[in-house]
């Protein structure tokens, strides 16, 4: 806290002019403004949390008629079926929508994480200034496309044009046309986050490998990216964990309402955010055990992104190389 | 390094197939961007008319129009724009310039790089507790509400609500609480883009400021600060095109899929461009593929008009500092 301003170091408090009192405490008014402010980013954190703790303790204390719980845990992590709305009585297996998320999130990863690093490497060692300046615009309004919009273009171009001549078993709503147009959204993260991390290697690094007699691609290979390893597996944990919590693109273009526990990227697939979709969308009536069971799911998908977000800071803190 | 039986002609070869690999790669990339705007504009454009822009949703595709989300837009991204930036800059504005490198400091750092990790969609479900229904408070009771009469100077309780001077408690799933939702989501980016916006300010001129004897809110306020606004004007701008996106988290609080009014105040219902473009989307009729690529056509010419924005920003205001 600032108590004394910097302009009379030399005065006691009580020899300070009022001026120069009311100075010093608009200071501490403005200084505390801003704490202020900053903590409420921290608030957000814990009420996120705390929100969806008491939501997902409330799902699981739910009693029916017969004071019997609706569901137990036990029921929520083991079972393998998730059809809260169709079955009679509801199921309620998280494994469902869980291997939804994952499956789309691979198909995505597959696709992004080795072009994503291919097009950084591109435009950090081989573009010319034109080339790179131009390619990097582009990859830019590719990252500021709205998701909704990728979701369209999975339905209307992906799917009828890419997947349906490849193979005849894919429907409108499948798990690779929903994985392929969220890999291309978080291609962009990939190669402008790899690629700062490729530039970040000092070019003396490069030179030396040179010099010895490597070719560009064996120091490129060899030396260039094992020095921004940190950066690079960061940008992948960043682009993993969008994939995780991505919503619109799944909502439109994975499937209808139906989870199921498959690895067959023709299937339909259910994923965490878009039951939650569903449900808020008004399939389910509030209060109800469905509607409760979306923050259970959101609580899960939370545990998953925060994990990421965890590993992706600390591979970056521990492994990160520094050069002068 | 190499292995003895590689030839020297081998080796360069390889090194060109890696060269063709990364440009390949970079290929794809444009090939997608520019199949997807192609996509849109061949689908999008025949349904684009003043007609589209000026009328409500409807059931039959022709008649439908985006005056209702494209209204909403507005709305929302406003009041996001006016409580995202000043928070976001003066929550960079501590942690840059007052906050003391401590362990606290580290903490709210992380807790920060840790929010952008966050689905939207969980955001939304922060927002439908806390500003649609206040915790909890007065359920299942209707909401405190009124509104101010100005022309007689007083205030009505319960208010008018087709005043425009209309507020509630708690605010119900109205645009003010959609623009809030937006905030909760784009605050973390804004805050990060102008903590680097400040870091970007030489030393050397706040040393001068307080060597001149100016307080530390002087510094910050008179010196510091408008050095930093381009850039973070720049980040301010990404940020709220960021919430134009958006599109789960205003579904969770209860964005309308179907409106037929522009709102009239901070309490109206509402919907936004991309809750439109889902809705027509996920529809199977193929007329209403071409209103939802038309809505994209509109969607994306604003976000451009934004971007165009930031770096006529970057480029009108930016003076070159010298450290």
């Amino acid at each position: 806290m600032t108590s004394l301003p910097a302009s009379t170091p030399f005065l006691s408090p009580r020899a300070r002019p009022a001026r120069v009192r009311l100075r010093a405490a608009v200071e501490w008014i403005i200084e505390s403004i801003l704490f202020l402010l900053t903590v409420l980013s921290v608030a957000t954190t814990v009420a996120i949390f705390l929100i969806l703790v008491r939501e997902t303790w409330g799902f699981f204390t739910m009693r029916g008629a017969d004071g019997q719980v609706l569901v137990p845990i036990a029921d929520f992590l083991g079972d393998s079926i998730w059809s809260p709305l169709l079955s009679n009585p509801p199921r309620f297996g998280v494994a469902s929508l869980v291997s939804g998320t994952l499956l789309v999130t691979a198909i995505a990863a597959a696709f992004a994480l080795p072009l994503g690093l291919l097009t950084a490497v591109y435009l950090s060692e081989y573009a010319p200034q034109r080339v790179r300046s131009v390619l990097k615009s582009l990859l830019e309004i590719l990252a500021g496309i709205p998701t909704v919009v990728y979701g369209f273009f999975a339905l209307t171009f992906i799917t009828p044009n890419l997947l349906q001549p490849l193979s005849s078993s894919f429907g409108t709503h499948s798990a690779m046309s929903a994985g392929i147009a969220v890999g291309i959204m978080i291609l962009p993260i990939v190669s402008s986050l790899a690629e700062d991390a490729l530039r970040a290697v000092p070019q003396s690094l490069r030179d030396g490998s040179l010099a010895l007699g490597s070719t560009k691609a064996e120091t490129i290979l060899r030396v260039v990216i094992p020095a921004a390893l940190s950066g690079i597996v960061a940008s992948f944990l960043l682009a993993i964990t969008r994939a995780i919590g991505e919503t619109m693109i799944v909502a439109l273009a994975a499937g209808g309402g139906v989870a199921q526990l498959t690895a067959n990227p023709a299937a339909q697939v259910q994923t965490m955010t878009a039951y939650m979709v569903q449900v808020f969308l008004g399939d389910a009536p509030a209060g109800g055990v469905e509607y409760q069971s979306s923050y259970a799911v959101a609580f899960t998908l939370f545990a998953f992104t925060f994990v990421m977000t965890w590993i992706g800071a600390l591979i970056l803190r521990r492994y990160r190389e520094v050069y002068e | 390094m190499t292995r003895p039986e590689a030839s020297p002609t081998a080796r360069t070869r390889s090194s060109h197939l890696v060269l063709v690999a990364c440009a390949l790669a970079a290929f794809i990339a444009v090939a997608a961007l520019a199949s997807l705007l192609l996509t849109i504009a061949v689908e999008g454009t025949g349904s684009l008319s003043w007609k589209f822009l000026t009328s409500f949703a409807s059931r039959k595709a022709a008649n439908a129009g985006i005056l209702a989300p494209l209204a909403g837009s507005v709305w929302v991204c406003v009041i996001c724009a006016l409580v995202a930036i000043p928070m976001g800059i003066g929550t960079a504005l501590y942690l840059e310039e007052y906050a003391k490198k401590s362990r606290l400091q580290g903490i709210i750092q992380l807790n920060i790089s840790n929010l952008a990790g966050v689905p939207s969609i969980v955001y939304g479900l922060l927002a439908l507790a806390a500003f649609v229904r206040f915790f909890g408070f007065r359920s299942g009771e209707k909401p405190l509400s009124f509104s101010i009469e100005w022309s007689e100077l007083r205030v009505l309780a319960p208010g008018n609500p087709d005043s425009f001077w209309f507020v509630q408690a708690p605010f119900g799933s109205g645009v003010l609480a959609g623009g809030l939702t937006l905030a909760l989501v784009v605050l973390p980016i804004m805050i990060t883009a102008s903590q680097e916006a400040l870091r970007a300010v030489p030393k050397s001129l706040r040393q001068a400021a307080e060597a001149l004897g100016s307080t530390h809110w002087q510094v910050a306020w008179r010196v510091t600060l408008p050095a930093a606004l381009p850039t973070m004007m720049t980040g301010a701008i990404l940020s709220i095109s960021r919430a134009l996106g958006e599109a789960a988290p205003l579904l969770v609080i209860g964005g309308f899929l179907m409106v037929l009014q522009t709102p009239t105040n901070l309490m109206s219902d509402f919907t936004v461009l991309p809750l439109q473009i889902y809705n027509w989307s996920g529809r199977p009729q193929e007329e209403f593929h071409r209103i939802a690529a038309a809505a994209i056509i509109v969607q994306l010419a604003v976000l451009l008009a934004f971007n165009a924005l930031a770096i006529f920003v970057r480029q009108a205001f930016q003076k070159p500092l010298q450290s």
